[in-house]
């Protein structure tokens, strides 16, 4: 068994500024070496921010893999260092915003930070990133290759990716957003533990599948995916529903609630931190913080994001 | 068990495996100038693989009415190779591993779609900038639906693709993954290094005591893994029965010069396979050709080799540094190298390193290997991948 027994955010309060969803950042000086803060990317100080919070929310554990899911990861140097190359003809250029562009960048400075010599990965796929690093984090605990697993889903907002969004009819009218959800996973169960993450599963949809009858194929990944827990959608208290205000993707969080989960609760969390391809990171956080203290209830969070990566987490009171 | 039964590569030495071990027999370079990538970096060696993205495509068989990005072209035609040896039409996951997407379509196009708002290109190529992009067309080619992810941890990239598809086998998760990686060569990766100052001028060396740098190459390889049920009555290539990835956190990167991520991960593969050190019949080493990652490679082989350490050698000069792909064709190359059973020289050494605990197997003679390489019978083999940020992989591929 796998609990969530500390959490570190970074995120949008709910508050929209230029157009999207902006993190309140806090104040980064308390919680990073202000030498090394100067040179640091907005991306990675907020992943060194929330993986600190995180981190000292549970000091006793000795944190030995650091996995983190981002969709875009350091693509703001990445373009920063690109746009170098194509104004100054390849010459004379400065190395760091190439050294900040490497996407696993974030994983390596917070391994740094904390020492943590074991395990790491960084997986850069849309919205499969966040969930594709908690598979692992599961898998790395069931090996008894770590006993303290550090996993996080961190975006940030760019201009670049609104530019994109905005030729994209399966996000109109969904605010984008950012934010950073690192979470301590372990085997053992302690007094503050938020959550038993039972299981993670995505699946990919193809772009040019979408229409609004895809409602049948879902419903079956949902009640398989249960199944493999034992469990089937009655069960479920907490129905975490990804909606982001598109109406044409927005309809399958419609019929999942009605015909799948009419029994349980359902709570939504894009209004708060906005749409971003590591936003389950944010819903997992409201989950397991909503499960803590309850009594035998389990949540279930679907999300897809732009309607072709589809996914699956399943919580429980620990 | 995880099994390989199928594997493709195209890089600098050609496009699939015959071409590529004819081009290792004739054990000389291929690092060149580059012809189609244009760059103001043109005098500095590179090793690409010399076919136009339109022949590529016509190699792939796919419609040439559309934009691809390079690297996409790259693994799609490594991916289909493997698939085919593989006798598979789709698989259970795929991990992709890139370190720049589909930079060379930025590079093109990034200015027109920016700056010019040329919204119609910008909603045909929004999402290519993204390192998912190309896993994602690669499986929607062979109808992946689960499992589908990719992995961005720089050079060491497809490496911790091949581990993490072999745990995923390992865990029940799946029965057969494709797993690899792919990188294009890009002004953005030659410039990043030049910046770095770490772009051989010359053509890279590794451990040689002149070496100067690394030489970026371009390229893809996957391999198709499956468990044992589904390896049934397939022929095997070879198996996966090591792997470990530690996180150095020393430097963002640099390695440290005595080694300890790698000797940490070295240790920890042969501890995954139940191997001891003197199992190992040949090292393919990371050997980039930069003054740091030899000498700290180097030692981290003499300390946990000591006495007994078998021919290494690094097959950079060969490939170039293909980056994301890096683990995944030195895979490849290693499966080649167990099936001839043949051992592929170090190329371009004239003096080796003096701070070096062994002489890297190459054209010189093996002199401090036990075993003469003639003689030498390659039953596992242990490959390294080192990346920025201290990412340190490594694989022990099992003759089966």
């Amino acid at each position: 068994m796998t609990y969530i027994n500390a959490i570190g955010l970074i995120a949008p309060q709910g508050t929209i500024e230029d157009g999207h969803f902006a993190c309140v950042e806090p104040v980064y000086k308390e919680l990073i070496n202000p030498v090394q803060l100067r040179r640091m990317s907005r991306i990675l100080k907020m992943g060194l921010g929330a993986s600190s919070i995180c981190v000292n929310n549970l000091s006793e554990a000795k944190i030995d893999a650091i996995i983190v899911g981002t969709g875009l990861a350091c693509i703001v140097d990445l373009e920063k260092f690109l746009v170098s190359v194509l104004d100054e003809n390849e010459q004379g250029l400065s190395p760091i915003p190439f050294i900040n562009s490497s996407h696993n960048t974030v994983a390596a400075q917070i391994a740094m930070m904390h020492k943590i010599t074991g395990y790491s990965n960084t997986y850069c796929h849309r919205g499969a990133s966040f969930e594709s690093a908690l598979l692992d984090a599961l898998m790395l605990l069931g090996e008894g290759e770590a006993q303290h697993v550090l996993v996080g889903g961190i975006d940030e907002y760019s201009q670049h990716y609104q530019l994109m969004i905005n030729e994209e009819r399966k996000m109109k009218d969904a605010v984008i957003g950012e934010g950073a959800a690192f979470f301590i996973l372990e085997k053992e169960r302690r007094e503050n533990s938020f959550a038993e993450l039972k299981g993670v599963h995505s699946f990919l949809m193809k772009d040019d599948d979408f229409n609004n009858n895809d409602a049948p194929l879902i419903k079956t990944e949902i009640s398989s995916f249960l199944q493999k827990h034992a469990l089937d959608m009655a069960d479920i208290d907490l129905f975490v529903s990804g909606k982001n205000g598109n109406c044409i993707t927005d309809g399958i969080y419609d019929i999942l609630e009605r015909d799948c989960f009419p029994h349980a609760e359902t709570l939504y969390y894009k209004h708060l931190c906005g749409e971003y391809m590591t936003a389950t990171g944010f819903a997992l956080d409201m989950a397991a913080r909503q499960l803590k203290g309850q009594k035998e209830k389990r949540a279930l969070i679907y999300n897809h994001y732009n309607y072709i990566n589809h996914s699956l987490i399943l919580l429980q009171t620990p | 068990m995880v099994y390989i039964t199928g594997f493709g590569i195209i890089s600098g030495m050609g496009c699939g495996a015959e071409e590529t071990w004819a081009t290792l027999q004739q054990g000389r370079p291929v690092i060149g100038k580059v012809s189609f990538l244009e760059t103001a970096l043109r005098h500095y060696p590179a090793v690409e693989v010399k076919k136009s993205n339109a022949d590529l495509v016509r190699l792939a068989s796919l419609p040439e009415d559309k934009i691809y990005s390079r690297t996409f072209l790259l693994g799609l035609i490594a991916a289909q190779q493997a698939m085919r040896m593989a006798g598979l039409n789709t698989a259970q996951g795929i991990l992709g591993a890139t370190t720049i997407g589909g930079m060379d379509l930025n590079e093109r196009y990034y200015k027109r779609i920016m700056e010019e708002g040329d919204k119609a290109l910008r909603r045909q190529l929004a999402s290519s900038f993204e390192c998912a992009d190309c896993t994602e067309q690669i499986a929607n080619h062979f109808d992946i639906r689960t499992h589908v992810t990719t992995m961005s941890t720089a050079c060491s990239s497809s490496a911790n693709a091949i581990m993490t598809a072999t745990r995923m086998i390992r865990n029940g998760l799946a029965d057969s993954v494709l797993a690899g990686g792919m990188d294009a060569l890009s002004r953005f990766s030659i410039n990043g290094f030049n910046s770095l100052e770490i772009l051989s001028p010359t053509g890279c060396r590794p451990f040689d005591q002149q070496r100067n740098g690394v030489t970026i190459g371009e390229g893809a390889a996957f391999l198709v893994l499956e468990s044992e049920k589904a390896a049934t009555g397939k022929k095997i290539y070879g198996e996966i029965i090591g792997y470990a990835n530690h996180s150095e956190a020393f430097h963002q990167t640099a390695s440290s010069p005595d080694g300890a991520g790698a000797i940490m991960t070295m240790r920890h593969a042969l501890k995954t396979a139940n191997l001891q050190p003197e199992d190992i019949d040949y090292i393919n080493a990371h050997g980039t050709g930069t003054q740091i990652n030899d000498l700290s490679e180097g030692n981290a082989i003499g300390t946990v080799f000591g006495n007994k350490i078998p021919p290494v050698s690094s097959t950079k000069a060969y490939t170039g540094h293909t980056l994301a792909a890096a683990g995944a064709v030195e895979a490849v190359l290693s499966l080649l190298s167990i099936k001839e059973q043949t051992l592929l020289p170090n190329l371009g050494l004239e003096n080796v390193m003096e701070e070096l605990p062994f002489l890297p197997y190459s054209d010189m003679r093996c002199e401090i290997c036990d075993k003469q390489p003639s003689q030498i019978e390659l039953n596992h083999i242990l490959s390294n991948s080192f990346g920025f940020g201290g990412a340190n992989t490594t694989l022990i591929i099992k003759r089966v």
